[in-house]
């Protein structure tokens, strides 16, 4: 089982999907705080899911504000880095060069993108936590207490 | 990685990193952190981060309860961990307050790494900034800021009498008075530390004498304000300041720095802001105190006020921030908290700005280390320490700023080029302190300042040209913006006889500094230094102003002559190493420079400081030249390790 999940999260880092960050929280997953990292992603899933409404909102204003684009962008983007989302966050940064650029096509269009990878990954940090819950917590991380 | 079935053990930084059993051998275990963050995911991430470091954490998701948990316990954290975007309160102004008010360690963080950003943290008196996602790694080692911190406190008040310890004068229980009751404002207390060190000093009191210090009591500067009031906040020059206030053993020079100080504390005041510096920096030559306008604001004024950038150099510092990228006006926030007034301002011109500062980005570095480091000293004054951001506290900005009341120190050069240093590496990211600069209050500066510039790109914009005292403060050399290192073209003016050697580019690193050992006590009397270095073109001081200033101010204090020379030449090598250096982001190294540079900067300053002999020294500095120098020689080479100074044979700095 855990033999899956170490996988699973293997090919998740490689497709770029998570990066070392997410490695990180699940280093601070222990026995007294078992399901942590799938907490952290319920909060930033719940966290996130406001922040784009908002991202949403604003990009139906004309003229586009691009600098509250920005800034919603950088809450954003700081979630998302916070709990490893690789491809997430870089769909962030495009987005918000191309507000510094006025670039409002460029930012719809990278906008959808990120809504892209972002509903692959929850989807597959779903998968990967159903695992997890099923080996073991332990096996999660694999870490001697 | 494989996480799977491995022994990913927790890393514990207490066992092993705690190098300081300072407080007992437990430490860091305990440490207590708070951490603010708006954002509830990376704000529970943090905390148990924190947790696993054995912190003792406490988490808060608004600054406005932060502020308040920190009121309510006034000794009950160590050092705070801040977002900087916040809804409620910017994060800056969180920072300050903090600075202000408990004077705690403050480590920014966000997911922005630009340059400006990290700038604003340093000069507002970060001592780090660390960039998001945030590793557990980085925040194993933030307990260095505590100690550092500590260190530093202490330092000024062991040295009671006696001089040479450079930056702090010791005197801290009279300077303490001063410096905590005055309650002028909130300058006042920011700069309780530093000044005391500094300032407390009476010229005449000294024990030393080396280097007298114009301990700027309450009443003296009620005084001062009198007269500034009376005579106009821009008509307000340091002669006939000097001649309103009456007030016998003190002079122009003191009363330059000092009121550089004051003019940053006061634009902080109306609201730091934060504009490219070019403005009034330019050609501003001779006011030094006015012309910072701002370098971002306040930043470069912090500069200037900490006495040691010319306001030729601010200008030009600003303008090549302006060039690149507004500085956060980081840079004055952090002068005006620490130093207010040290003004020393040895103005340093430099001229062609070969030196490219590239502190890209984390001059927060220098800035940060400068507040948090300086502290007690005046030098600190400069507190330019805001301007290093990032992982150590600027301590180089800030140690540069601090204003040397001797008319002699142009070697404000040297000291910019130390700045370049802080530049510095990414280290930012990870928060290390940079506290590089300065030697007492500098050294600790010098080593953030590096860590957090990714860019070393440090501006040194020395305008040695200070005849009348006070060099800029403003310099921000702040991140990347500056890339123009101030080439000391060669001595300008200055009646002394400044050794400035030619300042050129690296070799002349030995040279400095062999020069600056001699010249220490020259003429330290004699003004105008003549360094001039231009800077030239793009002084984007945005970034690294700040440390850039705070290296220049040291080493205005410093001597002028020899730092300048030697800034001069360093700062270039270092400016320009930092350039290409950018990132290198590696926050371990800004550690180990700091630790270097402290380690020079304390030297130095000891060297530094029984020169002056003859100009009120409000800061204690000479050493801060070295200090800076080294530091940031020290810092480039330790950290960059490309910086390769290789032409500067410092002693100290330890290859």
């Amino acid at each position: 089982m855990h033999r899956r999940l170490a996988s699973m999260r293997k090919s998740l880092l490689d497709q770029g999907f998570l990066d070392e960050q997410f490695i990180q929280l699940e280093e601070l997953q222990d026995d007294s705080n078992p399901n942590f990292v799938e907490e952290i992603a319920a909060s930033y899933y719940r966290d996130s899911a406001r922040q784009m409404l908002n991202i949403d909102q604003a990009l139906d204003k004309f003229p586009l504000d691009f600098t509250k684009l920005d800034n919603l962008m950088h809450q954003f983007k700081g979630s998302s880095s916070s709990i490893g989302a690789k491809k997430v966050k870089n769909e962030s940064t495009q987005f918000q060069e191309y507000c510094r650029a006025g670039n409002a096509e460029g930012c719809r269009r990278t906008y959808r993108q990120l809504k892209k990878e972002y509903a692959t990954l929850k989807k597959k940090l779903e998968a990967y936590f159903q695992l997890a819950r099923q080996a073991g917590p332990l096996e999660t991380a694999s870490r001697p207490k | 990685m494989h996480i799977s079935n491995c022994q990913l053990t927790k890393s514990r930084p207490t066992m092993s990193t705690s190098s300081g059993s300072a407080d007992d051998d437990q430490f860091p275990v305990g440490l207590r952190v708070l951490v603010v963050d708006d954002d509830p995911t990376c704000l529970m991430i943090l905390y148990k981060m924190l947790l696993s470091c054995r912190y003792n954490a406490t988490k808060c998701n608004r600054a406005d309860v932060a502020l308040s948990l920190l009121r309510e316990k006034k000794s009950g954290f160590d050092i705070v961990l801040s977002d900087v975007h916040m809804p409620d309160m910017d994060g800056f102004k969180l920072l300050e307050n903090i600075g202000l008010e408990m004077d705690l360690p403050v480590i920014m963080m966000s997911a922005d790494d630009s340059k400006n950003v990290v700038m604003k943290g340093v000069t507002h008196g970060a001592c780090d900034y660390l960039i998001k996602p945030v590793r557990i790694e980085a925040l194993k080692n933030i307990w260095q800021h505590v100690v550092r911190k500590k260190k530093r406190e202490n330092k000024d008040f062991e040295q009671s009498g006696s001089v040479e310890d450079g930056d702090r004068q010791q005197k801290t229980p009279d300077d303490a008075d001063y410096s905590s009751s005055a309650n002028e404002g909130s300058w006042r207390s920011s700069k309780r530390r530093k000044d005391e060190e500094d300032d407390t000093e009476e010229r005449d009191d000294t024990s030393s004498q080396k280097k007298p210090r114009v301990v700027w009591s309450v009443d003296l500067h009620k005084q001062f304000v009198a007269a500034v009031n009376q005579l106009g906040i821009d008509k307000a020059f340091p002669k006939k300041i000097l001649e309103l206030m009456n007030v016998p053993g003190i002079t122009r020079e003191n009363v330059a720095s000092h009121l550089q100080k004051y003019r940053i504390y006061l634009r902080r005041l109306s609201g730091q802001h934060q504009s490219g510096l070019s403005n009034s920096f330019m050609g501003s030559q001779e006011a030094p105190f006015g012309s910072m306008p701002s370098f971002n604001g306040l930043e470069l004024q912090a500069l200037a006020a900490s006495g040691h950038i010319s306001a030729q150099s601010l200008a030009t510092l600003q303008a090549a921030a302006h060039g690149r990228s507004t500085t956060n006006s980081a840079l004055s926030p952090l002068v005006d908290q620490r130093n207010l007034f040290s003004f020393e301002s040895p103005k340093l011109h430099f001229g062609e700005g070969q030196q490219q500062i590239c502190n890209n980005s984390t001059q927060m570095n220098l800035l940060h280390g400068i507040p948090a480091n300086m502290e007690p000293k005046q030098l600190v004054a400069n507190s330019v320490g805001g301007m290093m951001q990032g992982s150590r506290s600027n301590p180089l900005m800030v140690q540069m700023a601090q204003p040397y009341s001797r008319s002699q120190n142009e070697s404000i050069g040297n000291y910019a080029s130390r700045l370049p240093s802080t530049v510095g590496q990414p280290i930012l990211s990870n928060g290390i302190a940079n506290g590089v600069l300065g030697r007492s209050g500098l050294v600790e500066n010098v080593g953030p300042v590096y860590n957090q510039v990714s860019q070393p790109s440090s501006i040194v914009d020395f305008s040695a040209s200070r005849s009348e005292d006070l060099s800029g403060t403003g310099f921000s050399i702040g991140g990347s913006s500056v890339n123009s290192l101030i080439s000391p073209k060669g001595v300008i003016q200055g009646d002394d006889s400044m050794e400035v050697k030619e300042l050129r580019g690296e070799g002349a690193s030995s040279d400095i500094f062999s020069d600056l050992h001699r010249h220490k006590s020259q003429d330290m009397s004699s003004r105008n230094v003549g360094l001039t270095f231009d800077v030239s073109q793009n002084m984007n001081v945005r970034g690294n102003p700040d440390v850039s200033s705070f290296l220049v101010q040291q080493s205005y204090l410093a001597n002028q002559d020899t730092v300048n020379c030697w800034s001069s030449a360093t700062g270039k090598e270092l400016f320009s190493r930092g350039e290409e250096r950018a990132r290198s982001n590696e926050p371990i190294t800004s550690q180990q420079l700091n630790a270097r540079h402290t380690d020079d900067s304390f030297r130095l300053k000891a060297e530094n400081f029984p020169e002056t002999s003859n100009q009120n020294t409000l800061l204690p500095g000479h050493y801060d030249q070295e200090d800076l120098m080294s530091a940031i020689f020290k810092q480039q080479q330790g950290v960059e390790n490309e910086f390769g100074f290789d032409g500067y044979s410092m002693d100290h700095l330890s290859a």
